[in-house]
């Protein structure tokens, strides 16, 4: 079968995040970016198929700056046949997102859309339940196994209550979570091959997609600092102090 | 002229970044401590690419170039394990002399076992007899047929008992340089015996052993060029090997900064952090440019191999010394910024400067790179190369 992931350039996971002096934002100059740790399980999980013959393609699919083919030649290091990039500088929203996954998808018809279900930067968790919803498919969310079997997939979900199983159809739009698998580590002789592979470049207008502007960040602050403790000398202190506080 | 890294070599400084971070870096107090050479690890190395990396494609090498192979070396130390990470310099040293050099037959047979890391080489030049002065080699071998018979012995042979293989200089013919040859010496040949493991300072991840030949036998094709050809490969080799162990040195130091600079932060006396005060400032500052000047000479000598520029054994020979010293005045500065904790082993500083002591000595020790740097720049013509 012919698998899609969608992958995205966010800032590294173990960058100390710093927010810009007026709130605006999140500083970005001169920070690392990688590809979201999700959607490196959501690439694993399809170089997996591919390893094992359930899938006959891999395309890695980025929506992002210039810079965001890092990303893409990444997929294709890990081990995705092409790539298709489509270059952007505004912000791209959840909805957005999904218009140009859905339009992707309807062009390329895969059997599946894999994506993390979630990306760090603005943990928005809604992309790939949006993109199934335009595409009227059905969606697995969370998914901690895949299981092919024919036109279906038994995907187990992580859920607050615990694990789900369920059957989805194919095409459907299946999310990955954090115990899906554990991302390889890029060989060097595969990240040589991947500068060879080919990365399809469009536009937002090419695709004719009309951005979705339904969310305004309004303030962007880093965590409260954590206040100084004290100590105390016994249990009864401690009772006391709580009780002070209106803690107990 | 350029100084940025390019989006491959960022590529690669990540992919072995992560590697290191992951397999390497949680274990390399262990590995110290208990004197443990980490085959597991080499091996899974290997099949990332990091055993043959400026090997021949032809052999399973990568064929990268001395400046991207220094990157990788660099993250390797910077992420994770100093000691381990020398040895994979060497490794990949010895496997390029018997890839590049080696014969058509011998190569068939070892060159994807080492470029993969199957096989794991030891570089066998000095001799109890003959350190600093290399070409006295007293270590024989005597051809036989189609074999050669070698007998003699080696000294501080890294990873020497646990490698597979052994890229050895002997002497075939007269005294003094043109009379050395180099040979694979598969390391369970008949004849071939071991000692002690050493006891050192530092390094501690990779076994040292003298080795002493008595009548070990190997096939003619396991010759690695003509004869007479072995000291020209060593000192080539050594080009090489010089710019590897001066990078694992600059990528320690970088990592001593980073931890360095997290704990100048943290630490409070006096009322502030210790970052706030001056004298602490100008330190860290100089620690910088040290660091800075080293990493610069370290790719500025691997550009000029590369290159195959006329005094590019001048420009390892400046590099090696210059950034082994500058980057141990580091990470010994980043142990006493961290006072009585950076000399006990719950930090890794003592570790660092421990394991870089020994980077000033072997790969010819640092008085022997002011020979070399004296003896070719004092020659008719050549300071004006350098420029």
């Amino acid at each position: 079968m012919k698998v899609m992931v969608s992958v995205k350039r966010v800032v590294d996971y173990n960058v100390r995040i710093q927010v810009k002096g007026d709130g605006s934002g999140v500083n970005l100059d001169g920070v690392k970016m990688s590809m979201n740790p999700f959607d490196e399980i959501a690439m694993e999980q399809a170089v997996q198929m591919k390893d094992a013959g359930t899938a006959e393609e891999v395309i890695a699919v980025t929506i992002g700056p210039a810079k965001a083919e890092e990303q893409l030649r990444s997929a294709l290091a890990f081990g995705a046949d092409r790539a298709i990039h489509v270059k952007t500088d505004e912000e791209i929203q959840p909805l957005t997102a999904a218009r140009i996954l859905a339009k992707l998808f309807e062009k390329e018809q895969p059997k599946v859309l894999l994506t993390g279900k979630q990306a760090i930067d603005d943990d928005a968790n809604q992309t790939g339940q949006m993109t199934a919803a335009l595409l009227d498919l059905p969606q697995a969310t969370f998914a901690s196994a895949i299981e092919f079997d024919g036109d279906k997939a038994k995907v187990t979900r992580e859920v607050d209550s615990g694990l789900e199983t369920i059957e989805v159809d194919l095409p459907a739009v299946i999310t990955t979570d954090l115990r899906l698998n554990e991302p390889r580590y890029l060989k060097l002789p595969d990240i040589m091959k991947a500068k060879k592979k080919p990365i399809d470049a469009m536009s937002v207008e090419d695709l004719g997609i009309e951005e979705a502007v339904k969310l305004n960040v309004t303030k962007t602050a880093p965590p409260p600092e954590r206040e100084p403790g004290v100590m105390v000398e016994d249990v009864n202190e401690l009772v006391s102090k709580m009780k002070d506080k209106g803690l107990v | 002229m350029n100084f940025e890294l390019t989006e491959d070599q960022n590529a690669y400084r990540e992919a072995a970044e992560e590697f290191a971070a992951k397999e390497m870096a949680p274990h390399a107090a262990e590995w110290d401590a208990e004197q443990i050479f980490p085959k597991d690890v080499l091996r899974a190395a290997g099949e990332l690419g990091f055993c043959g990396l400026y090997s021949p494609e032809k052999a399973g090498g990568l064929g990268l170039s001395r400046l991207d192979s220094s990157i990788v070396f660099e993250a390797l130390c910077t992420k994770g394990d100093t000691s381990t990470s020398a040895f994979l310099t060497i490794h990949n040293m010895a496997t390029w002399m018997a890839t590049a050099f080696g014969q058509d037959e011998m190569v068939e047979e070892w060159g994807e076992k080492l470029t993969s890391g199957q096989a794991l080489a030891s570089y066998c030049l000095t001799e109890s007899g003959a350190g600093s002065d290399a070409s006295s080699l007293k270590t024989t071998a005597r051809k036989d047929g189609d074999h050669y018979i070698l007998n003699g012995g080696k000294q501080f042979s890294s990873g020497a008992g646990d490698t597979e293989a052994l890229v050895v200089m002997a002497r075939t013919g007269e005294d003094g340089p043109r009379g050395i040859t180099c040979f694979l010496v598969p390391g369970d040949t008949d004849g071939v015996s071991y000692g002690k493991k050493e006891e050192k300072m530092g390094w501690n991840s990779q076994p040292t052993r003298a080795i002493t030949f008595e009548d070990a036998k190997i096939p003619a094709t396991y010759r690695i060029g003509e004869e007479g050809e072995g000291f020209k490969f060593a000192m080539m080799g050594l080009d090489g090997g010089r710019i590897n162990i001066g990078v694992c040195s600059v990528g320690t130091a970088q990592a001593a900064m980073e931890t360095t600079r997290d704990y100048l932060h943290e630490r409070k006396q006096f009322g502030q952090a210790i970052a706030d005060f001056q004298a602490t400032q100008f330190k860290f500052a100089d620690m910088a440019t040290e660091l800075t000047a080293a990493r610069q000479m370290i790719r500025l000598a691997a550009s000029k191999l590369d290159n195959k520029a006329p005094e590019a054994t001048s420009f390892c020979a400046m590099a090696k010394r210059f950034a082994t010293d500058a980057c141990f005045n580091v990470v010994n500065d980043a142990l006493q910024l961290h006072g009585g904790y950076g000399y006990i082993k719950e930090y890794p500083l003592e570790r660092m400067v421990r394991d870089l002591r020994v980077h000033q000595i072997l790969e010819g020790t640092n008085e022997i790179m002011r020979m070399i740097i004296a003896r070719r720049l004092l020659a008719d013509g050549a300071l004006e190369q350098i420029k």
